[in-house]
């Protein structure tokens, strides 16, 4: 459960409720970017996803890296992959 | 060599071990890594067969699942069953035994218990059934548990009444110092874990060199940072220093996430004791929920019996937490403590070290083998 995944920030929703949307493995989903609310996150950033929140920036290379790193792990990426494109968050 | 052909860039990978053996040489260097996810990685990709026998790795307490005492879990069950109640988890809390059961076996008997990817999914399921009490059984280190914090924060500003959290969350210093204190461990260094630290920061680890003078360095999750991370730790050894490094500068920074910490200090505050599965009860190690923040504390708006329930016998999970023992030396490992049926905590999780190795351990072997290893 403690698993990270990379995504891409392609646009920031409603800024009151700290949504953005994220590309994570080919599909769009929601995120909540309230931790991240310093950083200026913009479309086009890479963001660590843990339980339905953006929990660190990162740069394209980590983010490439980390991808291959939880690719390897097959069961336990797909599952986590599984869920957040299960989870709708609003 | 399958292996380490498997690594990102294999000849870097032999290059960090042939340096940490020739840095090891003849001594003998115990390290513990405190983070669930290193521990799968390290069985993952073998990664202790391809270290010299002078370097032992010792698995820590750094899976959340796997210390939840199972009191705590016959508290989540019975609030599961409270009238009405529908509670939500994380679904690798789902198996983890307590002394009735499991989470798992209360849903087969018509609790509503569902499983959540992300505490915002409870708060939604609680919009949506207004009328119901809904409970989320929060669990995690500091990677979590800002995350459940923000979510409090939204339910209360949404005026979700009808939400509520059951806070397991746990912190990660407190436990390293228990480790620190333990007489029957002796270790030479720590890798500290990745994700924690991208919002604690390095600096609650410095008492770590500075009080008990031992190193620590935080590290990523590819192999290659775990083995640079050893090689990191090893090099301070021998050049006589004793500090906190980073390996993993891309993810941790010195500070941490500031405002992650300062929502987590707005809705939680330190209990004074917490009790930890196989490690006892370890001082201001856990969070509750801001006295502010009642209405959404479960602990308030439920019965919770709070009856503690000893490990049972069989199970060897505190001294496998500890790195006393190996997995598969506890005497119920791969036999009546399965993935299927776990007995202990560290079965549960991909992320516990007894379910690691029991996924792994035969990949393991074959590494030995193929390389041709040191074991
Ligand atoms: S084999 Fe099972 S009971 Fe034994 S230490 Fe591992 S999880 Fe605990």
């Amino acid at each position: 459960m403690c698993l990270g995944i990379p995504g891409e920030v392609v646009d920031l929703l409603d800024s009151n409720r700290h949504l953005a949307k994220v590309d994570v493995a080919g599909v769009r989903r929601n995120i909540n970017i309230d931790l991240l609310e310093d950083e200026n996150v913009v479309p086009g950033d890479w963001v660590l996803i843990h339980v339905g929140f953006a929990m660190a920036k990162i740069d394209e290379e980590e983010a490439r890296r980390a991808l291959e790193g939880l690719q390897l792990m097959g069961q336990a990426y797909s599952d986590e992959v599984q869920a957040v494109l299960e989870s709708q968050i609003a | 060599m399958r292996f380490v052909d498997e690594y990102r860039d294999p000849a870097a990978a032999r290059a960090l071990v042939a340096r940490i053996t020739e840095l090891a040489g003849d001594g003998h260097y115990k390290f513990m890594e405190v983070c669930g996810g290193h521990t799968h990685t390290i069985y993952r990709h073998g990664i202790e067969h391809l270290l010299p026998t002078s370097v032992e790795l010792v698995h820590g307490p750094g899976c959340p699942v796997c210390v939840i005492p199972m009191g705590r879990i016959d508290d989540a069950i019975s609030v599961a069953q409270a009238p009405g109640v529908i509670f939500t988890s994380f679904g690798d809390m789902m198996r983890v035994p307590g002394s009735r059961g499991s989470l798992l076996g209360a849903k087969a008997q018509g609790a509503d218990v569902r499983i959540v990817y992300s505490p915002l999914d409870a708060l939604r399921v609680a919009v949506d059934n207004p009328e119901q009490p809904v409970v989320f059984f929060a669990v995690g280190f500091e990677t979590t548990s800002p995350s459940t914090a923000a979510t409090v924060l939204k339910a209360r500003q949404d005026g979700v009444m009808n939400f509520s959290v059951f806070s397991n969350h746990v912190t990660i210093v407190p436990p390293i110092k228990a480790i620190l204190d333990s007489p029957d461990l002796r270790l030479d260094g720590f890798i500290g874990p990745g994700h924690v630290s991208t919002v604690v920061g390095q600096r609650p680890y410095r008492f770590v060199p500075d009080e008990y003078g031992k190193p620590l360095v935080t590290a990523g999750f590819e192999p290659l940072d775990i083995l640079q991370a050893i090689q990191m730790l090893l090099t301070q050894i021998s050049e006589g220093r004793c500090c906190v490094e980073n390996q993993y500068t891309r993810c941790v920074s010195e500070g941490g996430n500031p405002r992650a910490l300062a929502i987590l200090d707005e809705v939680f505050e330190v209990r004074p004791q917490f009790e930890w599965r196989g490690l006892g009860f370890i001082p201001e190690s856990a969070l509750k929920l801001r006295p502010e923040f009642a209405n959404w504390d479960a602990e308030l708006r439920f019965e919770v019996p709070g009856v503690r329930v000893a490990d049972p016998k069989a199970c060897q999970c505190g001294e496998v937490l500890k790195g006393a023992i190996k997995p598969w030396e506890c005497k119920v490992f791969g036999t009546a403590c399965t993935p299927e049926t776990p007995i202990g905590t560290c079965m549960v999780s991909s992320e516990g070290a007894c379910a690691a190795y029991y996924n792994f351990g035969r990949l393991h072997r074959e590494v030995a083998v193929t390389m041709g290893g040191p074991r």
